[in-house]
């Protein structure tokens, strides 16, 4: 079977702790994302989904694993995989605009400032910063505005593939839902590969073709992979009409609820430990064919 | 009445001490007795001759008015106008302050950088900082035999210190976030350097360099007492040595106005420098 787009294979972590002996984060995690997926991973506090995203970024290394990316071994950071970060990470000292042409610059080093310029502005508007605006520093925007900025810096790179930290994490319930529909605007013109943290169930429906669900550490294991069947284009008020949407929802969260307690703390006994994938779809007949031999239809 | 603002009032209010405080000054002064009031025996004792006496303030504005409208005159080695000697002053200040600037801002870096390096030169840094710049001296007109360089090196030696450790401080305190921007944009350590470290740290190494121009300007004063020949130090010397107690107020004056002069350039380098997170 041919390498998924980003292959993340065997994947350990491990910490001393203070007692001197070793604590496993997650061990010998498997799994796959492929070009022009958007993928979620759900799972609660402290079971190395923030690992594993510095790990695809480059930031760290594990202690045992491999991760893959377009055929080519992860070992540093690169402009190919974007990051954005749950706090902004923006250079307060630089103005919106200047934060995004800072890294079109870097990445595009033989272009001139009018054309770093315009294709900072481009990605700017995309996310619906334009005019004056853009010239602020981002002490003088809000957190909504300043993660627009950060969302425009990642995709005006156009990395090989993006990685979103928990990026709505610091902003109220509204203006999250404005910018989760701008992501999806701006990912559905740029068909880009986006992994993204989040602890929220239903932005995860919303933005993702498939959900990761971490059990929690330690020993965490990424242990089911959740397909949303939920057509595109989608938006927040329609989606709650779908019939698969809350089969999927209860599904999630009874994973975060119960069955992420009850999987921790097994070791894998070196197993390689892939996620078991996940369909749920209401609006087929219940009891036709399964799509799939590897694939388990969950008709609860 | 009109409201003033709190700016409006504070100005008046100062002005108003200003005034209160030089009638005060004046009127304690106690006017010199003329000779022929005196009795023959206290003109025999000669009390005739002028007593030297604290001015009054009208005395020090008539000299500074006298040495203002001629800044720049030069009679000889003893004297120099007040703008010749405030500019020998700065000059040395300025030529030790940039050496060290040069020394403590890229070595300030590696420390902040390298927590190696900051441990091996943490303990001669603590050792050589407390030392009183003026006990250089000595060692200094020794090994480099010329007053001028010396008193640049007592510059150097007491400036380095506050631009050293906070260079050092701000190096080291830059966010882990703005670093891993820079690294997830595959710059190299040198545009890391200016493009993210040298920004984020700047409103900490400006402060040091702050704080180090008011020391050197505190102890070029001193060091110029003792080197002699040029500059404002030597010239409240020698003015003293001259009991002409109205310069030595005077000089004093503008030693405290040039560093005000000072530290507000570089105030309004810090306001340049400064970002809110």
């Amino acid at each position: 079977m041919a390498k998924p787009f980003l292959s993340v294979e065997r994947l350990t972590q491990t910490y001393p702790d203070a007692a001197g002996g070793e604590t496993t984060v997650f061990e010998n995690a498997s799994f796959g994302i492929e070009r022009g997926e958007f993928v979620c991973i759900l799972g609660h506090s402290g079971c190395g989904k923030s690992t594993i995203m510095n790990i695809l970024a480059g930031l760290a290394s594990p202690t045992s694993g491999v991760v893959t990316m377009d055929g080519a071994e992860v070992s540093g950071p690169s402009l190919d995989r974007g990051v954005v970060f749950q706090n902004y990470s923006l250079l307060p000292w630089l103005s919106a605009l200047k934060n995004v042409s800072f890294g079109v610059q870097a990445r595009h080093k033989d272009w001139s400032k009018v054309d770093v310029e315009a294709h900072s502005r481009k990605y700017l508007a995309m996310v619906g910063l334009e005019g004056d605006v853009v010239l602020r520093k981002p002490s003088q925007l809000s957190g909504g505005m300043r993660q627009r900025v950060s969302i425009a810096r990642a995709f005006a790179n156009q990395p090989k593939l993006l990685l979103l930290d928990e990026p709505f994490g610091a902003l109220d319930a509204l203006t999250r839902g404005t910018i989760q529909e701008e992501l999806l605007k701006v990912w559905s013109q740029t068909e880009q590969t986006v992994f993204m943290i989040t602890h929220d169930i239903d932005e995860a429906i919303l933005l993702a073709d498939r959900i990761l669900l971490m059990t929690n550490g330690p020993y965490a294991r990424v242990a089911e992979s959740v397909q949303i069947t939920i057509p595109r284009p989608r938006n927040r008020t329609e989606i709650v009409e779908h019939p698969n949407y809350y089969p999927i929802r209860n599904h999630l969260v009874q994973f975060l609820g119960q069955r992420s307690k009850v999987l921790s703390g097994q070791p894998s006994g070196g197993e390689t430990q892939t996620p078991e994938t996940v369909v749920i779809d209401k609006t087929k007949p219940a009891g036709g064919p399964e799509p799939e031999a590897r694939l388990r239809a969950v008709n609860d | 009445m009109p409201q003033l603002s709190i700016n409006q009032r504070g100005a008046l209010l100062s002005v108003v001490i200003l005034i209160v405080g030089l009638l005060f000054w004046e009127a304690a002064i106690p006017p010199q007795q003329l000779a022929t009031e005196m009795t023959e025996y206290e003109r025999l004792m000669g009390g005739g001759s002028p007593r030297a006496a604290i001015p009054p303030p009208s005395d020090i504005f008539a000299k500074a008015w006298e040495e203002l409208s001629n800044p720049f005159y030069d009679a000889g080695p003893n004297d120099k106008g007040i703008g010749i000697q405030i500019g020998y002053s700065i000059y040395r200040v300025l030529s030790g302050y940039l050496l060290a600037a040069a020394v403590a801002i890229p070595l300030g870096f590696l420390i902040g950088m390298s927590p190696v390096a900051y441990r091996a030169l943490n303990p001669y840094i603590q050792v050589l900082r407390p030392i009183s710049p003026l006990a250089w001296m000595p060692l200094a007109l020794f090994v480099i035999r010329d007053s001028e360089a010396s008193a640049i090196f007592v510059i150097f030696i007491c400036s380095i210190w506050p631009m050293l450790l906070n260079t050092a401080f701000g190096v080291a305190g830059v966010r882990k976030d703005w670093v891993n921007v820079a690294r997830t944009h595959e710059l190299g350590a040198v545009r890391t350097a200016f493009q993210v470290i040298l920004p984020a740290a700047a409103p900490t190494i400006v402060t040091g360099m702050r704080i180090s121009i008011g020391i050197a300007w505190l102890v070029i004063v001193a060091a110029e007492m003792l080197v002699g020949g040029t500059g404002i130090g030597y010239y409240v010397w020698n003015e003293w040595n001259n009991l002409d107690l109205t310069s030595v107020i005077f000089s004093i004056l503008m030693i405290g106005i040039v560093g005000m002069a000072l530290d507000s350039a570089f105030g309004a380098l810090q306001r340049v420098v400064a970002y809110a997170e």
